[in-house]
């Protein structure tokens, strides 16, 4: 457990960290360190380089701006667990977050760096598509943002660039819909084998508005497009038969603990309960 | 909480002590553990916080594969990397012995096992190459540059294969993979099951786990020339006996070497042995000149530490349709993994002496074959050999009250020896020195509520509920044990020495690693000498300090060493009193000794505990021949083993929708005859009952069909945590054990034994209404939804759903086997 040898940088601003990103090519970002650290005692990343953004100040917040809320890069999951802000406005991020590892995890964890890290089965990429939540990254060259819906790109892949840095996270007010968020906890690692987010709106009985992020049974996160499509304008009856396409099109995962059967059988399970929860919450 | 354990005297247990003597007694008090101030503050040594002056670091090469031929090994560009003070191989290390295993038996397979691989590996984390550095991050750099040029060989993993005609060899030499074939037979097996009404037949796994203790191993080592001392700390569970083998391993003589254990993390018995690292990291401090340290990585301690369990257990039950049991066959293959570590033959025998569980049975016949495999060895893993017992009485008694359509605690109590009874020779031979097996059930039943379970079990299942009630009733070889049933000595040392100054040190060879010694030995003591158990300091782990001891592991360091202990205080009493009756002009029959005083009954004079230490240490008035100073030793052989036992209840819901498992309730009625300290006890039983239940629901080794071990790191080997769990709720009856004068019987692994047929139980249980027998550990969510579709894809009979175990009792048709189905 004895990483190989790497230079260390504490920038105190962004544009510091940028420039040392830029400055060499294997440099890498260190934010809460929980799953670079681990990997790198395993010597599967030797950086040259780490940067570490945990001394920028003004990357740790929580906001209601609007119709959106911003949320820092460095916000750690206990932080996003036991924001006020986010429980008011836009409960299924706390709902995720305080289910992520154990407390150490969650109080070292960043949602900049879990979403850059893009673990086929971490928990909030499932919440961040569920939510059409935007992922605003800096580079030197200035400033954009990225839809959810277009950031995970595959198993441990994004649509960040190399010398990008993830500064904040906007999602939308959720706080006219039900939403839920449905776990199935590996009982060693503590990540998802599946987890389900949704969010859900009903307009005189029937499906008005339904977005479903899926994350443990695919490559990278994904929507449960075909279940959507096969929901909106319809009643909550139709959500068992619906959930049954929770896989279409993905290649689901296999593993010693979950098989790609039992997978996709407990992802239509859950997206079933999340959504009948959903539906079954103020949504009505 | 309710206790039927009664102290001999009602304690005070505010664990308050205040350098006086209570009148009251010590033993059975809930006094918190001496040891754990320094441990929970972090002020306290294991052995990877030590450090030597001058001192090196070693990192191991591994292999990577399961089996392969070394065809060399390029060490230079790892001995370029600045810091590096030796990389070394099995070349180098010829001189050095064999890994010992400690069994004899008749035709016994022993492989030559090297500290490091000679010209093969066998399986996947054998060392090959030693890489010393100043600091970790040069041995470590320098490890990955150590070349090795390996030709994969055939792997085999699976036992049955192994044991097929068309199947590599993991050792060449015995042109076989069987090590050996035991068998205990005893009773006309052949009669009961031609006069059996029914015969139950069930094959059963017992997976590979790791025993994980919180520390992972570590050896430090350091070798003076001038005083000829080799000084080893090791986290170990056996100091004196691991002083002997590396004495043997390296040549010296055993007056030249030292082991010191000092804080132990944890054992669980992958501690109980002696490690090829043992042998290289002394031998290396003493070829470099300088001490060397070796502390296991975690993925290390997956790879290299022996792992425990492993077995494929063919069962056959032969009944009467009363539910009286007649015999029981056990067909038994024990993976070995590649090489025998100590105890590696022996953890299946010990499986064979405890089949006969607690019940009657007139006949048995076990055969149990060992088998090589291209894996770690198995050996010694909390329980070891018991629980592997237990799960196949328990899961048999329980699969067949269900075919006879009984309930299992009645079907149980049925099979029970009556406490009239004991001491009971069982049909394996034992000799149980003393239970009332029914009495811990019956309290159990109650605790749990037992009806009401059953209640709610049949109204869940007429809603789609899958309520399930597992039952458990065991018993354990405990203090082990006598030396003739044991390879290494089964006795344990104990010193008594009051110092001058009236404080009491304490010596014993039964080295703890977490058990609580310090404690609950100060308070036996303590009671006896009448003193407070804040003036008795335990020693141990220090072969320099204490007289040779066997270790503690078999649940044996109370009922043996503290036994030990306990005789070596009466000799001590004796000499008190023979001054005492001297100083006080009496006889030493009229000397009564407590509270902090020695009293002469007839002429009420008396002497303080201090003085009369004191006055054998000056000794300028003593009787004549009497020996100054104020020490006795004891070194105790048991004249049996004891067996603990005791009744577990568990009750659970399955999501038959997804497989989940909840344990919503966990009752354990324990057995340990006299308890010392209570909170002790139960620290133990409900660690136990954790690591039982992980066992059953979320632990396995898989090594895959290349020999990888593909579980091998805590994010993938699934450890029961905090809340995985309900709060369990404990009761103990108390049957004194004869065997020695305390009536302990020993508490380490008892929870561990009962509680994985016990959840095992419960779920079969509750999904029995669908005509399922079996499922398989761990009971992860996806096999119990794959037994549940199974049943559901397979073509019904014609039973009714709610209790088909009752319906096929009163048909009794055999053709009900097409509905059940193991997985
Ligand atoms: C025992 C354990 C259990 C866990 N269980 C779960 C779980 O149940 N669910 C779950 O979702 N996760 C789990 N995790 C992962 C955890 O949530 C991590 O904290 C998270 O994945 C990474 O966040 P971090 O801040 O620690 O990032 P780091 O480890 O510091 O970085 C991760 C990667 O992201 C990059 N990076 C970090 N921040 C930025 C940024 N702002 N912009 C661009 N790149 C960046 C880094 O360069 C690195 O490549 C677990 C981790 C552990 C150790």
């Amino acid at each position: 457990m004895i990483p190989a040898n790497f230079d260390y940088e504490s920038p105190r601003t962004l544009s510091e960290a940028l420039e040392l990103l830029a400055s060499r090519e294997d440099a890498k970002i260190l934010a809460g360190g929980h799953s670079l650290l681990p990997a790198m005692k395993l010597r599967l990343a030797q950086p040259a380089l780490l940067v570490d953004i945990g001394r920028i100040g003004g990357l740790s917040y929580v906001r209601e701006s609007g119709e959106h809320i911003r949320i820092g890069a460095m916000t750690t999951h206990a932080e996003i667990a036991s924001s006020k802000v986010l429980q008011r406005f836009s409960p299924l991020l706390p709902q995720a977050a305080c289910q992520i590892g154990d407390m150490q995890v969650r109080n070292c964890g960043t949602i900049g760096g879990s979403l850059a890290q893009a673990h086929p089965a971490a928990d909030y990429p499932a919440v961040v598509l569920a939510l059409d939540a935007e992922i605003v990254v800096a580079s030197r060259t200035g400033e954009r943002e990225i839809p959810a819906r277009e950031f995970f790109t595959g198993m441990f892949s994004t649509e960040l660039h190399p010398h990008e840095i993830i500064t904040e996270i906007r999602v939308p007010r959720t706080d006219d819909q039900g939403i839920a968020y449905k776990k199935h906890h590996h009982p060693a690692s503590g990540y998802a084998v599946v987890g389900v987010a949704v969010r859900l709106k009903l307009s005189v009985g029937k499906i008005d508005t339904v977005a479903i992020g899926i994350t443990g049974v695919g490559q990278n996160a994904y929507r449960a497009t075909a279940v959507e499509n096969a929901l909106r304008g319809k009643p909550v009856a139709a959500i068992r038969e619906a959930t049954a396409h929770v896989a279409k099109n993905v290649e689901v995962l296999s593993d010693n603990y979950a098989s790609s059967d039992y997978r996709q059988h407990l992802a239509a399970v859950l997206t079933r309960r999340a959504l009948e929860q959903a539906a079954g919450g103020r949504a009505k | 909480m309710a206790r039927n354990g009664k102290p001999r005297r009602a304690p005070r247990s505010n664990g308050k002590t205040n350098g006086h003597a209570k009148a009251a007694h010590w033993v059975g008090r809930k006094l918190k553990r001496k040891e754990d101030p320094r441990l929970i503050q972090g002020i306290t040594h294991y052995t990877d916080d030590l450090k030597l002056p001058r001192m090196l670091y070693c990192t191991l090469v591994r292999s990577p594969y399961a089996h392969a031929e070394i065809r060399g090994i390029r060490t230079d560009a790892a001995r370029a990397v600045s810091g590096v003070a030796g990389v070394f191989t099995a070349e180098d290390t010829a001189s050095l012995g064999m890994v010992p295993c400690a069994i004899q038996m008749p035709d016994l397979k022993v492989p030559k096992h090297p500290v490091l691989a000679t010209d093969r590996v066998r399986y996947v984390g054998e060392p090959v190459a030693a890489v010393v550095a100043d600091d970790l991050y040069a041995a470590r750099d320098a490890a990955e540059l150590v070349e090795v040029d390996y030709e994969p060989l055939p792997v085999v993993t699976d036992m049955q294969k192994a044991l097929s005609n068309d199947t590599p060899y993991v050792h060449d030499e015995f042109r076989s993979n069987k090590a050996f074939t035991h068998t205990l037979k005893n009773g006309d097996i052949a009669a009961a099951f031609k006069k059996a009404d029914r015969v139950v037949k069930q094959r059963m796994l017992n997976q590979r786990l790791a025993p994980i203790a919180m520390e992972t191993r570590a050896v430090l080592a350091e070798y003076l020339p001038g005083e000829h001392r080799l000084t080893v700390w090791s986290s170990t569970q056996i100091p004196h006996l691991l002083r002997t083998q590396v004495s043997v391993m390296l040549g010296l003589p055993e007056t030249a070497v030292r082991v010191i254990a000092p804080e132990v993390g944890g054992g669980f018995g992958s501690k109980l042995n002696v490690y090829a690292e043992e042998g290289l990291i002394p031998w290396l401090a003493m070829k470099l000149g300088r001490p060397v340290k070796w502390s296991e990585t975690r993925r290390e301690n997956f790879t290299a530490t022996i792992h425990g369990r492993d077995t494929i257990n063919d069962v056959e039950l032969a009944l009467k349709k009363d539910g009286t049991v007649l015999g029981l066959r056990v067909r038994i293959l024990a993976d070995l993994g590649a090489y025998h570590q100590l105890l590696t033959p022996l953890i299946p025998q010990l499986t064979a002496l405890m089949l006969a569980g607690c019940y009657k049975f007139p006949a048995i016949d076990i055969e149990i074959q060992g088998v090589f495999t291209n894996k770690m060895s198995t050996d010694a893993y909390r329980g070891a050999g018991r629980p592997e017992a237990t799960y196949i009485v328990e899961r048999i008694m329980d699969i067949a009250a269900h075919e006879l359509g009984m309930d299992s605690a009645q079907f149980r109590l049925k099979n029970f020896p009556q406490p009239k009874e004991f001491p009971f020779t069982t049909i394996t031979g034992l000799t149980y020195d003393s239970a009332k097996y029914q009495e811990s059930l019956k309290r159990a039943l109650q605790l749990a509520g037992y009806d009401t379970l059953r209640r709610r079990q049949k109204n869940g299942w007429k809603q789609g509920k899958y309520y399930g009630v597992g039952v458990s009733t065991y018993v354990e070889i405990c203090a082990i044990g006598p030396s003739a049933a044991t390879p290494a000595g089964g006795w344990e040392s104990g010193t008594v020495r009051v110092e001058p100054t009236g404080k009491v040190t304490v010596l014993t060879g039964a080295s703890p690693h977490g058990q609580g010694q310090e404690t609950t030995f100060a308070q036996l003591i303590a009671d006896e000498l009448g003193i407070d158990p804040e003036d008795v300091s335990v020693v141990h782990g220090d072969t320099m300090a204490v007289p040779y001891g066997i270790g503690t592991f078999g649940s044996r360091a109370t009922a043996v060493g503290g036994t030990a202990a306990y005789l070596a205080t009466q000799k001590l009493k004796a000499k008190m009193a023979t001054l005492a009756a001297h100083l006080l002009g009496s006889t030493p029959g009229d000397i009564t000794i407590g509270r902090g005083h020695l009293t002469a009954k007839r002429n009420k004079k008396s002497i303080s505990f201090g003085e009369l230490v004191m006055a054998a240490y000056t000794a300028r008035n003593i009787p004549p021949g009497f020996e100054p100073g104020m020490e006795a030793t004891h070194f105790f052989e048991p004249s049996n083993f004891t067996f603990p036992f005791g009744a577990h209840i568990a009750s659970v819901e399955v999501d038959a929708e997804t497989g989940e498992v909840k344990v919503d309730k966990y009752v354990a009625v324990d057995d340990c005859g006299n308890v010392i300290n209570p909170l002790l006890v139960d620290g133990q039983i409900q660690g136990g009952i954790a690591q039982g239940i992980g066992q059953a629901m979320w632990e396995e080794l898989i090594y895959n069909e290349e020999g990888q071990l593909v579980t091998g790191s805590l994010m993938e080997y699934a450890l029961p945590k905090a809340h995985f769990l309900p709060e369990f709720t404990l009761d103990r009856t108390v049957t004194p054990s004869p065997v020695n004068p305390m009536g302990v019987k020993g508490v380490g692994e008892a929870g561990t034994i009962a509680s994985t047929p016990c959840m095992v139980n419960a779920v079969c249980d509750a999904l029995s209404p669908l005509g399922i027998r079996h499922i398989e550990m761990p009971l992860k969510p996806e096999r119990v939804w794959r037994a549940i579709i199974q049943v559901q894809a397979a073509p019904k009979e014609p039973e009714p759903a709610i209790v088909p175990a009752l319906a096929a009792a009163a048909a009794r048709k055999p053709a009900q086997k097409t509905a059940r189905r193991r997985v």
